[in-house]
C-alpha cells in the first residue's frame, strides 16, 4: 500500500482548494481598495464588520441547521420578537435588564424548540416547520408591540457602542459568537452528532445518536442565537422593532452556503460562514461606495450566491 | 467459436493519493464468462467503471471488436452494448420497482408515461429473474437482496453484449444464486460477454470461464476457472489461508440475548431464541423470511406488535436503540451505505461513530483519544485507505464493510447481532472477521449472525436458527447441520403470517 501512496497535494494547495470563500474574500476586498478610495479606511472597514455582525450571529446559528440537513427561515422572525421581549419586559414590565435579556434569550430558544418538536415529533419537513414559526414569531412580535417601537433599556443600548474610541461591539459579539459555534461544532457531542445527523440520519440513528433529542438542541441553538442577533440589532437602533430583521434568514443561509456548507447536509464550518457573512458584507458595502443602484445590488448579490456554491460544485466534481 | 469482444490495454487510474489502477490487461470473449478476482482495494470496480464510463482513465486504452472506442459516459457504454450492474446499489428508493426498472426510458403513450405498460414489462423482468414483488411496491421497502434481484433486472433489461455484475451474489442466498446462474448460463449461451466479480472461491468454477486476478491494481494473472481454490487465494493474496472457518467454540454461560414471542404483524410471528454468552448462533432462511426484521426489531430500529426482548434477563424497552446499546447490544446492518455509514465523513469519523458518547466529557468529545482507538481498528482489520482522514465514499466496497464492523468493535458490544458482515470482504479478510468473532465469544460475549452465506453460518455458528415465511421453522446444532438439512427447512411451507 505504501509504494502506491503518492506525494500528497502539498499543505497550502490543499488548504486552497477548501477554503475559496476566503480566496474570494481576499480578491474582493483587493479589487475594492484598488476601485474606491474610501474602502480601505478604518472606518469603513469597522463598519462593514458591523454590518456583518448581525447576519453573521444569525448565520452561525443557522450552520447548526443546514449541517443536520435542516433549514431555519424563522431566525429573522425570532431575533425581531427575542429583541421585542427584553424591550417590553425591561420597560412595560419594569424587570431589572438583566432579567429581561434572559427572558429574551429563553424566548429565543423556546422559539427554536417548538420548530424542532415539529420536525422531531410531528414530522413535519424543516421547511415547513420553521415557515410556521417565521409567520408566529414576527406576529408575536407585532402583537406584543402593539406595531410600534420599543425603546432599549439605556444598559443594553450600549451593546450598540464603542470600547474606547473604535471597537465596536458587535464585532466583539461576533467574534465572540463565532468562537462559541467553532466550539460547539467541532469539541461537543451535539456539535459531532450535527454532522452524524446530516451525513446520514439513519446510520446515525442505528449508531445510538438520539436523533429527535440532538435535532432539539439544534434549533434551540439556532433560535438562541437568533435572540443574541436580535439584541445586538436593537441596541444599534437604541430600540427594539417588530419589522427589524425582516429576510435576514436568506442572508444568514446564503452566508452559510457561501462559506462552503451543504444544503444537503453535514458539511459546514463556523469559520467559512463568517467569511460568507463578511463577503455580503463586503459586497454591499463596496456596491454602495462605488454607487451601484440599489437595484443593481441586488442582483449582483444573487449572482456572487450562485457562483459560489457553482464553483464549489464543480470543485467536488473534479476530485471525484 | 467464440471471439475476442473487448480488449482492455494497460488502463491506470489514480485517485489523489492513491494509484487505484496500474497498468491492467483483460481481453473477454463472446460467450464466456470473465471472473475478475482480488482483494478489497485490489481495483476490480475501478476497472469496470472505467468500462462502464464512469471514470476516465489516465492511461492505456479499451478496443471493441478489435476497434480502439472512447466511453465517456454511461450513454456510450450503453450505446456499445456495455451493461453494468455496480457494487453499490443505483435505484432510486423513493420510486416504485417499475420506475426503476423503466428509469430514464419509460414507454409512453401521447407523450405520457403509460403506467400500466410500464408495469407490465417490469413484471415480466422480475418474472424473469424469479423475484415475487409486486412492481409498484417502492424500492426503498425492498431488502438489500431483492434490490440486488431488481438491479439485475435493470441489467437484463437493456439487452447488452457485454453484462458487468460487480458482485452480485454478495447478499443472496442459495437459491437466488442458483436462478441467477441460470440465467447467466442463459445469456452466455447466447453469446453474451459475462464480467463477474465475486469473493465467493466456490462460484467460480460453478459460472466462470476464465479468470483474471488483480493484485494491487495491476492484473497478475489469467487463469482458467477451475485452477485450484489455494492457487486463486495464492495469486491474489500472495499468502496461504490455511483454514476458512477457524470457529473455536467457547465455553457457554448464561443467556445474554432472550427474545420471547416476538411479533410484527405481516413480517414476523411469534419468534422466540436465545443467544449465551459464548456462543455464535447463525440465523438461516431464504430473502423475506424475516431475518434482517427480527433483528431490526430486538435492536429497537423497528417497532414491534407484541413479543419481549431481554438482555441479562432485563427487558429491553420496544423501539429504543439507545437503551439497547446501553444494554450492550450491537447491529452491524444489512445496508452499508443507507444505515451502517456516513459516507461523507472520514474513516476517522465514522469509526467513532458509537464511541463519541462514551468519549465525551462535560458534552466535550475526545477526539484525538477517539481517532486513536480508530487507528488500531484500521490496523486490527486491515482497512486498505490513504489514512484516517480519507472519505468513506472512496474506499472499496470490502474496506466500507470493515468500517461498519469496525465502528461496533471500538465499542465492546456484549452481544453482537452482525447481518450479512462479511459481505463483499475478500477471503483473507473474512478469517480476520472470523478471529474477531472468536476472541468476542472467548471473552463472553455473544454474537448473532444473519447470512446469506451458507457456508459461513455452517462454519461459523455454534446453533443455527432456520427461518421461513417470518416464523422460527427449526434449530439445528452445528454437529448436525449441513446445507441440504438448512434448506429443507428454510423452505418449509409455513402457513404466511398476516
Ligand atoms: N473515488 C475515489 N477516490 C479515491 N480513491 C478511490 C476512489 N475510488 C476508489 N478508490 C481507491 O481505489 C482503490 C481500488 O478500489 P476498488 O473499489 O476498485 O477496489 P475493489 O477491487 O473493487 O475492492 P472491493 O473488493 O472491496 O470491492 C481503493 O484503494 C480505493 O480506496
Ligand atoms: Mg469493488
Amino acid at each position: 500500500m505504501s509504494a502506491d501512496v503518492l506525494p500528497r497535494r502539498s499543505p497550502a494547495a490543499a488548504w486552497l482548494a477548501e477554503n475559496g470563500a476566503v480566496v474570494a474574500l481576499v480578491v474582493l476586498v483587493v479589487a475594492l481598495s484598488l476601485l474606491s478610495g474610501d474602502f480601505l479606511s478604518l472606518t469603513n472597514l469597522l463598519n462593514v464588520g458591523v454590518q456583518a455582525a448581525v447576519t453573521a450571529i444569525l448565520a452561525f446559528g443557522s450552520t447548526f441547521v443546514i449541517v443536520t440537513g435542516g433549514i431555519d427561515l424563522s431566525v429573522g422572525s425570532v431575533a425581531a420578537l427575542s429583541a421585542i421581549s427584553l424591550a417590553w419586559t425591561a420597560t412595560s414590565a419594569g424587570l431589572p435588564w438583566p432579567l429581561a435579556t434572559l427572558v429574551s434569550l429563553a424566548v429565543g430558544i423556546a422559539c427554536g424548540l417548538v420548530s424542532a418538536a415539529l420536525i422531531a415529533y410531528g414530522k413535519l419537513p424543516p421547511f415547513i416547520a420553521t415557515l410556521a414559526m417565521l409567520g408566529i414569531a414576527r406576529g408575536l412580535a407585532l402583537v406584543v408591540s402593539e406595531g410600534s417601537p420599543i425603546a432599549m433599556p439605556d444598559a443594553v443600548s450600549e451593546l450598540g457602542g464603542t470600547i474606547g474610541a473604535y471597537l465596536p461591539i458587535p464585532l466583539i459579539v461576533m467574534v465572540v459568537m463565532g468562537v462559541i459555534a467553532a466550539v460547539i461544532l467541532n469539541r461537543t457531542y451535539p456539535g459531532r452528532a450535527m454532522y452524524a445527523i446530516g451525513g446520514n440520519q439513519e446510520a446515525a440513528r442505528l449508531s445510538g445518536i438520539k436523533v429527535d433529542r440532538q435535532l432539539l438542541i439544534t434549533y434551540a441553538l439556532s433560535g438562541g442565537f437568533a435572540a443574541v442577533a436580535g439584541i445586538v440589532l436593537a441596541s444599534r437602533l437604541a430600540s427594539a422593532q417588530p419589522q427589524a430583521a425582516a429576510g435576514y434568514e436568506l442572508d444568514a443561509i446564503a452566508a452559510v452556503v457561501i462559506g462552503g456548507a451543504s444544503l444537503s447536509g453535514g458539511k459546514g464550518r463556523a469559520l467559512g460562514t463568517l467569511v460568507g457573512a463578511l463577503i455580503l458584507a463586503v459586497l454591499r458595502n463596496g456596491l454602495n461606495l462605488l454607487s451601484v443602484s440599489a437595484f443593481w445590488q441586488q442582483v449582483v448579490i444573487g449572482v456572487v450566491i450562485a457562483l459560489a456554491v457553482l464553483v464549489d460544485t464543480l470543485r467536488r466534481r473534479g476530485t471525484n | 467459436m467464440s471471439q475476442e469482444i473487448l480488449r482492455a490495454e494497460g488502463l491506470r487510474k489514480t485517485f489523489p493519493g492513491v494509484v487505484a489502477l496500474d497498468g491492467v490487461d483483460l481481453s473477454l470473449r463472446t460467450g464466456e464468462v470473465h471472473v475478475l478476482l482480488g482483494e478489497n482495494g485490489a481495483g476490480k470496480s475501478t476497472l469496470i467503471k472505467i468500462l462502464s464510463g464512469a471514470y476516465h482513465p489516465d492511461g492505456g486504452r479499451v478496443l471493441m471488436d478489435s476497434r480502439q472506442v472512447h466511453i465517456r459516459s454511461a450513454g456510450d457504454a450503453q450505446r456499445l452494448g456495455i451493461a453494468t450492474i455496480y457494487q453499490e446499489f443505483n435505484l432510486v428508493p423513493q420510486l416504485t420497482v417499475a420506475e426503476n426498472l423503466a428509469l430514464g426510458r419509460p414507454p409512453r403513450r401521447f407523450g405520457f408515461v403509460d403506467v400500466r405498460r410500464m408495469e407490465q414489462q417490469a413484471g415480466r423482468l422480475l418474472e424473469r429473474v424469479g423475484v415475487d414483488v409486486d412492481p409498484r411496491t417502492p424500492t426503498a421497502r425492498l431488502g438489500i437482496a431483492r434490490m440486488q434481484m431488481v438491479e439485475i433486472a435493470k441489467a437484463l433489461a437493456l439487452d447488452a453484449r457485454v453484462l458487468i455484475m460487480d458482485e452480485p451474489t454478495a447478499v443472496l442466498t442459495t437459491s437466488e444464486v442458483a436462478r441467477l446462474f441460470a440465467i447467466v448460463r442463459q445469456l452466455r449461451d447466447e453469446g453474451v460477454a459475462v464480467v463477474f466479480i465475486t469473493h465467493h472461491l466456490e462460484e467460480i468454477a460453478e459460472i466462470g470461464g476464465r479468470v483474471t486476478v488483480l493484485r494491487d491494481g495491476r492484473s497478475v494473472a489469467e487463469v482458467p476457472a477451475n485452477t485450484r481454490r489455494d492457487e486463486l487465494v495464492g495469486l491474489m493474496v500472495g499468502r496461504p489461508i490455511d483454514q476458512q472457518y477457524p470457529r473455536r467454540p467457547a465455553e457457554r454461560g448464561e443467556p445474554l440475548l432472550e427474545v420471547r414471542g416476538l411479533t410484527r404483524r405481516g413480517v414476523f410471528d411469534d419468534v422466540s431464541f436465545e443467544v449465551r454468552a459464548g456462543e455464535v448462533v447463525g440465523m438461516a432462511g431464504l430473502v423475506g423470511a424475516g431475518r434482517t426484521e427480527v433483528a431490526r426489531a430486538l435492536f429497537g430500529a423497528d417497532r414491534y406488535d407484541a413479543g419481549q426482548v431481554f438482555v441479562r434477563g432485563r427487558p429491553l424497552p420496544p423501539g429504543d436503540v439507545h437503551a439497547a446499546m446501553e444494554a450492550g447490544l450491537g447491529l452491524v446492518p444489512e445496508d452499508r451505505k443507507a444505515q451502517g455509514l456516513v459516507l461523507g465523513a472520514d474513516v476517522a469519523e465514522n469509526l467513532g461513530l458509537v464511541t463519541m458518547r462514551d468519549a465525551t466529557r462535560a458534552g466535550f468529545v475526545d477526539r484525538p483519544g477517539l481517532r486513536r482507538t480508530a487507528a488500531k481498528v484500521a490496523e486490527q482489520l486491515g482497512i486498505r485507505m490513504t489514512g484516517l482522514s480519507q472519505e468513506v465514499r472512496t474506499l472499496s466496497g470490502g474496506n466500507q464493510q470493515k468500517v461498519v464492523i469496525g465502528k461496533w468493535l471500538a465499542a465492546n458490544a456484549n452481544v453482537l447481532i452482525l447481518d450479512e458482515p462479511t459481505r463483499g470482504v475478500d477471503v483473507g479478510a473474512k478469517v480476520e472477521i472470523y478471529q474477531l468473532v472468536n476472541a468476542l465469544t472467548a471473552a463472553g460475549d455473544a454474537v448473532l449472525m444473519i447470512s446469506s452465506d451458507l457456508p459461513e453460518v455452517l462454519g461459523m455458528s455454534d446453533r443455527i436458527l432456520v427461518m421461513a415465511r417470518g416464523r422460527l421453522v427449526g434449530e439445528l446444532p452445528a454437529a448436525e447441520a449441513t446445507q441440504d438439512a438448512v434448506m429443507a427447512l428454510a423452505t418449509t411451507e409455513t402457513s404466511h403470517v398476516r
